[in-house]
């Protein structure tokens, strides 16, 4: 692994006051979303008589149109929204990655077969397409995880494939070439771990992508069922009291757009400091 | 020049090939007989049957796709199961408003991303740069269907200020009644790409800042007001053509999700119902409109930057 | 002796980078006579294109103009405002820079381009700008000018876009002409073309040129002065002939000693200068060359100031402390 890039991401990440910001923010939802459970309302338990209360003392974010605390449901959110996103994004690096890699290693007609089939799936309606599967197979938290990984994944394999053509010519991935490793292990011994921070920032950025399209096709009723909830369903759900109890429909879309903002930022701020002439590129 | 729209025209016809498989495809895998969709409720069974071999459903698929090829080209989409309506007759009335939404917030976008994007690239580093940084980062990390919500919240509920759904008040017909109508959902349609064009501008005019022309300009006596105006605005709008080509997937996504917030009758509201419905000859015709939209904005995209652009122009 | 048109004295230019001050020009001072030709030598990051730059206040944030006078034809020009400023850049001082080939606004039409700095100066109209850029393109040897003006710089080559820099730089007859490596780019064949063309202009119009180079040969066969920068500092000053001849600061002798050289048959082994330049974020106390130079003293760090070692040439090196005694500044 490449330690001094690594050095460089760590820098660059405290001397960020927004990327620290960014990153202390996620750990704190994080950490939140984990520890729901310690919340002393059950977050499924209804009670009519205390229905859509205002936010208060007892209810910090006031309670729902069925008398359930809204805080402690915004926690559980959490736990699914980050979910989908985190493992959409495991889903896309993956995929992302192989074909990247494999496109940039091989080159020739793979690369040709490969890059055309990123092409396509880049200039298809995506969104419709996912609301189109989301439906026609049994809509759920897996589903939603594969369908978002597989429209998501392009951006990352065309990253991972240009740094694979610029690194698969360094010596020692020559030598391993040359002394007969297969190419599965170049990829994976050399290769991978070589590119690992822009995969991990190509990877931050696309938790932001998935987090937006989980709450967009939860939001319309084809993304996380009951009895699960994510942020986006949530707000399915909150659209209809907006006129009444409009601190439902604020709250859990709030959280979407500071998560989402956070990945942002943080994958930016590393962006940046991974770009040879980044920000301070100036002359003398 | 010639050349290079040719190009681009033998690079979509794949694409639309393998796009009406797919639409294909999602007809053929719906469940229920796929004659239904064909049928109208003035036939009966003889007729259906008739239909049937007309359509060719008793063929190998492959020469399934043929005819169905052959029946969308001609413009036979089939009938909706919902309406029992022809599908192409939906879809074209819904098509003006899907574009004039799009438009409008195209405009927006640019009208408000261009200026901003350069005033932040001059300022570069300052308060206002930061502040304008600031929001286009919001404007990429917001979910579009929640800030719909809120600003219904805000203009329409509480202010009163505009109306919240459709497109037009019953009983008005003026075109000043539709934009009332167009301007929430056109913003929210327009925020993100303003962020996405406005930090495209304004790294692509400090890039031309840097650029020697720039230097050699000055030294000749030009003001920095004539730079801007006369020599780097050229260089920045040319690319943000392309841009805007880049951006039309987001359009069209958006399009579905922010029409349904603000029942905004397009085809978007028209496919997320139609998919709640399994109504799928629409599923399959939205599918192929979206599809050759958007191919045929990256088309438009790209001829239009070649045309503008000098150094291509002249090339080919 | 000649009328003086610019006057430089203790010129410091500075960039305040993240990473601190880069000192670029560290107090340049020096003067030229009308239509006189200055050669400025220099390896990149002396220095010399800053200071040519600063000459015509075109120093842009993160950079400075921290100190010094600059006297054109008698008035103060860091005085002056920006808007004054204009009507002298590219009217009475002009520029060609290094790269034709990005000097031209690449989506903007040559003749548009021209046009431009004509009105903007001459307060002529269209058409009568229009025939004084043909008039110009025919004088820097285009031919069929009226063709040009309709086109785009990426339809012409590197050689005929500096020659249309030329033209532009020469529209409003400027009384200083900087030339800021004006042949670099371009191939060796249309080098000499280029300078030869520079040269014949600079007759005819009656302007200074200040050729700012890193090409001794460049500057030996078209100066008649040239300073020596190293290090944001003028090193050695003098007239072409007697500098080369004799060079008196150990610089100057390093840089023509890795010039190859072909006198006589015999061909001389190229000697390079050995170490970098100084870093200009902290430079050295002393001499900014004592890294460098062979015969380095304790001396050496202090910095020198100038010592005249000839009625016309000066140069900053203890070496020459004593050969003129308490001659020096």
């Amino acid at each position: 692994m490449n330690k001094r890039k690594w050095n460089g991401v760590k820098r660059e990440l405290f001397k960020n006051k927004y990327a620290l910001m960014a990153f202390v923010l996620l750990i704190v939802f994080l950490i939140a979303a984990l520890f729901a459970f310690l919340s002393p309302f059950d977050p499924n338990k209804m009670s009519i008589i205390d229905k859509l209360q205002s936010p208060n003392g007892k209810h910090l974010f006031g309670t729902d149109e069925y008398g359930r605390d809204y805080f402690t449901r915004v926690l559980y959110g959490a736990r699914v929204s980050l979910a989908v996103g985190f493992l959409s994004m495991i889903v896309a690096v993956v995929i992302g990655t192989t074909v990247g890699t494999v496109s940039g290693y091989f080159g020739g007609w793979i690369d040709n077969i490969l890059m055309r089939f990123v092409e396509v799936l880049m200039s298809i309606p995506s969104f419709f397409l996912m609301l189109l599967l989301n439906a026609y197979m049994k809509p759920g938290i897996t589903t939603l995880v594969l369908i978002i990984g597989f429209f998501t994944w392009m951006e990352i394999a065309r990253i991972v494939r240009s740094e694979t053509l610029s690194i698969k010519e360094r010596e020692y991935v020559m030598y391993a070439k040359a002394s007969g490793q297969s190419s599965f292990l170049t990829i994976t011994k050399h290769i991978i771990p070589n590119i690992a921070p822009t995969i991990i920032i190509a990877g931050t950025l696309n938790i932001a992508t998935a987090i937006l399209m989980e709450s967009s096709l939860s939001f319309l009723g084809l993304g996380v069922q009951q009895p699960n909830s994510s942020w986006g369903s949530m707000l399915n759900s909150a659209q209809g009291y907006i006129g009444e109890a409009w601190h439902l429909t604020l709250f859990p879309g709030f959280l979407i757009l500071f998560t989402v903002l956070c990945f942002n930022v943080l994958g930016d701020v590393l962006r940046v400091a991974f770009e040879p002439k980044g920000a301070n590129g100036e002359k003398k | 020049m010639k050349k290079v729209i040719l190009k681009r025209f033998l690079n979509a016809i794949p694409l639309l090939f393998i796009i009406s498989i797919i639409a294909f495809l999602l007809i053929k895998l719906a469940p229920g007989d796929p004659i239904q969709s064909f049928v109208t409720p003035d036939m009966n069974p003889d007729d259906v049957e008739r239909m049937r071999k007309s359509l060719g459903l008793d063929q190998p698929i492959y020469m399934q796709y043929i005819l169905w090829l052959q029946n969308i080209l001609t413009g036979n989409f089939g009938y909706s199961i919902i309406t029992k309506r022809p599908v192409l007759d939906m879809i074209i009335e819904r098509i003006p408003a899907t574009l004039g939404l799009m438009g409008a917030s195209l405009l927006l976008s640019l009208i408000i991303a261009i200026p901003l994007g350069m005033i932040t690239a001059v300022k570069k580093n300052t308060i206002f740069d930061r502040i304008a940084n600031f929001f286009a980062y919001i404007g990429i990390s917001i979910p579009g269907f929640w800030f719909g919500l809120m600003l219904i919240y805000v203009f329409s509920l509480q202010l009163g200020l505009l109306p919240s759904m459709g497109m037009r008040t019953v009983g008005t017909d003026s075109i000043w009644d539709v934009m009332k109508h167009g301007i929430l959902p056109a913003t929210v349609l327009a925020f993100q790409n303003i962020s996405v064009y406005m930090r495209y501008i304004r790294s692509s005019t400090i890039r031309q800042l840097d650029e020697d022309y720039v230097q050699i300009q000055y030294a000749y006596g030009a003001s920095k007001r004539h730079v801007l105006f006369n020599h780097v605005l050229r260089n920045v709008l040319l690319p943000v053509i392309t841009i805007i080509g880049l951006s039309i997937p987001n359009l069209v996504g958006g399009a579905f999700i922010t029409e349904t917030v603000f029942s905004w009758p397009g085809l978007g509201l028209l496919g997320v119902t139609s998919i709640f419905s399994f109504d799928y000859p629409v599923i399959m015709a939205i599918t192929l409109f979206s599809s050759v939209m958007l191919i045929l904005g990256n088309l438009i995209a790209d001829i239009l930057y070649s045309v503008v652009d000098p150094r291509i122009r002249l090339r080919g | 002796m000649a009328e003086k048109l610019l006057e430089v004295v203790d010129l410091k230019t500075s960039f305040y980078t993240g990473a601190g001050e880069v000192q670029a020009v560290r107090g340049v001072s020096f003067q030229l006579e009308k239509g006189e030709v200055l050669g400025i030598v220099g390896e990149s990051g002396s220095g010399k294109s800053v200071m040519a730059k600063s000459i015509m206040s075109l120093i842009q944030s993160p950079g400075k103009i921290k100190q010094g006078d600059i006297t054109w034809r008698g008035e103060n020009l860091l005085g002056k405002s920006e808007k004054q400023l204009r009507a002298i850049r590219g009217n009475e001082i002009s520029l060609i820079s290094q790269d034709p080939m990005s000097a031209l606004n690449p989506v903007v039409k040559i003749g548009k381009q021209m046009t431009e700095v004509i009105i903007r100066h001459q307060r002529v109209g269209k058409k009568e700008a229009e025939k004084r850029a043909v008039d110009l393109l025919g004088k820097v040897g285009i031919s069929s000018p009226e063709e040009r003006l309709k086109q785009y710089p990426h339809e012409l080559s590197g050689g005929m876009k500096q020659r249309i820099m030329i033209g532009m730089s020469i529209s409003c007859q400027p009384e200083l002409l900087i030339a800021d490596e004006p042949t670099t780019a371009l191939d060796v064949t249309i080098q000499s073309q280029i300078l030869n063309l520079m040269s014949a202009l600079k007759d005819k119009e009656q302007m200074a040129l200040i050729l700012i180079t890193h090409d001794l040969g460049v500057v030996a066969e078209n100066c008649e002065r040239v300073l020596v920068m190293y290090g944001g500092l003028i090193m050695e000053e003098g007239p072409v002939k007697e500098l080369f001849q004799n060079p008196k600061h150990p610089y100057t002798e390093g840089l023509l000693r890795s010039l190859p050289k072909r006198s006589n048959g015999v061909k001389e082994r190229l000697v390079p200068i050995q170490g970098s330049p100084p870093d200009l974020l902290n430079p050295p106390q002393g001499c900014p060359f004592a890294d460098r130079c062979p015969y380095v003293m304790d001396k050496c760090a202090e910095l020198p100031p100038y010592f005249k070692v000839d009625s016309e040439r000066k140069t900053m090196c203890w070496l020459h402390e004593s050969e003129e005694g308490d001659n020096h500044e």
